[in-house]
């Protein structure tokens, strides 16, 4: 699904990721650790398409097209979702209307009927269920007033709507309490472990691994992966520390 | 006809910001002398104005208004279509009264919008907010220049102001001036302004969930100038005054 080759990505002047090579097939978790600033949210970005993050050598391809070619509301239409670490507020736009037309944005690229209001708010209200979010909080503007949990919470509704191909969760852990993260973890399951899906899961901590089990773990240091693993890496990389093991 | 008020110049603080060589060649055919409108007192009265269109390009809109004791005045206004637009406003507010004051301004090419206000709190207990927000494109100048007047009796005035514009090109300019005249010493005001431009991280995150950078501005656009008429209670009128600014704001894309 995702084959990225010798990745090499600058942010202003500096090299962060530098010879990066990961694939991901459908139907697979993937998890990447690593001590802070090895390049995680970097790769995050860079696959995302953020302004500023730019891929001086190497690729990527998405299902078989060149995803850096793309913009990224284009890369989103492709089936990409990026989970954010610092998901953003916008003022004075609900989250429900800002919803709708992401979705029916990429139903159109894609060639696809766009949802009626009643279609939409039923899939909202099933996906809201599922992370336990109050309906009433997505009448609100996007993440505006929402604790660090919350804003967390709404990132996995909205990728339950959006129901894409391959998900990038950037710390999608953090800032979450126990019963918050049991929820998230779930939600992760429900919406993305399916054979033509697949999720690559950037984080600091075991426990989101213990309710999503990975079936890879990779260890970035330095802006490449200097170490692959099965579930059981995480486990060694909690005990031993990023050093003894990398 | 032959006009006897002399031309206004840049010395003059409310047409600082103004298009004088415009407003020469107009002179003498614009109608002078304000609209009057009294609110009586105890009643609640709302207008919404949108800038009238001028053959000339030229566009003035003046109002003087008093605002009776205990009354409430409600004015929305939204200055688009004109060269040189200005919308100027002189309000006295009675004691206990209320002005209320939401004022859009969408601009571009070479268009000099200007809304331009002074309240005067003359009585006690009266109670004044404003919010403009202005949206400019291109080489575009829109300024809003507000006075509050307190007077030395007009104790308990609750005076509020809040001014934000967006520059979508580095070429707009956008003018705020807030000023303060108080003589009274229990009273309320706070002004801000700020001028910005859109939030590229939201715009970032808004491609991220699909949307083309025209929709995510679009959005964003509609969301910040929307704070104007918010304070519109009539829905029908709010949503009319909506459509005219979200027309001139996809004018700008």
């Amino acid at each position: 699904m995702l084959q990225i080759e010798n990745l090499h990505a600058t942010v202003g002047e500096t090299a962060i990721l530098k010879g990066l090579s990961l694939t991901i097939n459908a139907g697979e978790i993937h998890a990447i650790m690593g001590p802070n600033g090895a390049g995680k949210s970097t790769l995050a970005y860079t696959l995302g398409g953020r302004p500023g993050y730019e891929v001086t050598e190497g690729s990527a391809t998405f299902d078989g097209q060149d995803l850096l070619a793309l913009e990224p509301h284009e890369r989103a239409a492709a089936g990409l979702f990026l989970g954010f670490q610092y998901p953003v507020e916008i003022p004075g736009v609900s989250n429900l209307q800002f919803l709708r037309e992401s979705l029916n944005a990429q139903r159109k690229a894609r060639g696809q009927e766009p949802l009626s209001g009643a279609e939409f708010i039923k899939l909202a209200k099933e996906k809201a269920a599922l992370l336990r979010m109050d309906m009433e909080m997505l009448k609100r503007p996007v993440n505006v007033g929402f604790s660090g949990g919350e804003k967390k919470r709404n990132e996995m509704v909205q990728m339950g709507i959006i129901d894409p191909k391959l998900a990038l969760l950037d710390e999608t852990d953090s800032g979450l309490d126990i019963d918050a993260l049991r929820i998230v973890g779930e939600g992760i399951n429900a919406i993305m472990r399916k054979p033509d899906k697949a999720v690559l899961l950037i984080t600091h901590y075991q426990r989101l691994l213990d309710l999503v089990k990975p079936d890879f773990v990779h260890v970035l240091a330095g802006g490449r992966i200097v170490r692959s693993g099965g579930a059981e890496l995480a486990l060694e990389l909690e005990e031993q520390g990023y050093e003894a093991v990398a | 006809m032959n006009n006897v008020i002399p031309l206004p110049t840049r010395k003059d603080e409310a047409w600082r910001y103004a298009d004088l060589d415009a407003l020469a060649r107009v002179w003498g055919d614009v109608p002078q002398g304000p609209e009057r409108i009294v609110v009586p007192a105890g009643e609640t009265l709302s207008r919404q104005i949108v800038l009238p269109v001028a053959m000339s390009g030229v566009s003035i809109t003046d109002l003087d208004v008093v605002i009776e004791a205990g009354a409430t005045f409600a004015l929305h206004l939204l200055a688009t279509d004109a060269d040189y637009g200005r919308m100027s406003v002189n309000i006295l507010v009675h004691e206990g009264a209320h002005f209320e004051m939401g004022g859009a301004i969408v601009g571009n090419g070479d268009q000099t919008l200007e809304i331009v206000t002074q309240v005067n709190h003359a009585h006690p207990n009266a109670t004044s907010n404003q919010v403009v927000r202005s949206v400019l494109a291109g080489h575009a100048t829109g300024s809003f220049l507000g006075k509050v007047a307190v007077a030395r009796h007009a104790q308990k005035t609750d005076a509020s102001q809040s001014v934000k514009a967006m520059l979508l090109d580095r070429t707009a300019t956008a003018n705020a001036k807030p000023e303060l005249e108080i003589y009274a010493d229990d009273v309320k005001c706070a002004h801000g302004a700020t001028v910005g431009e859109l939030d590229k991280a939201a715009l970032f995150y808004m491609a991220a969930r699909g949307l083309p950078p025209q929709v995510a501005r679009k959005l964003m656009l509609q969301a910040f100038i929307a704070d104007a008429f918010v304070s519109l209670q009539d829905d029908a009128a709010r949503e009319a005054i909506e459509a005219r600014a979200l027309a001139a704001l996809e004018g700008l894309a």
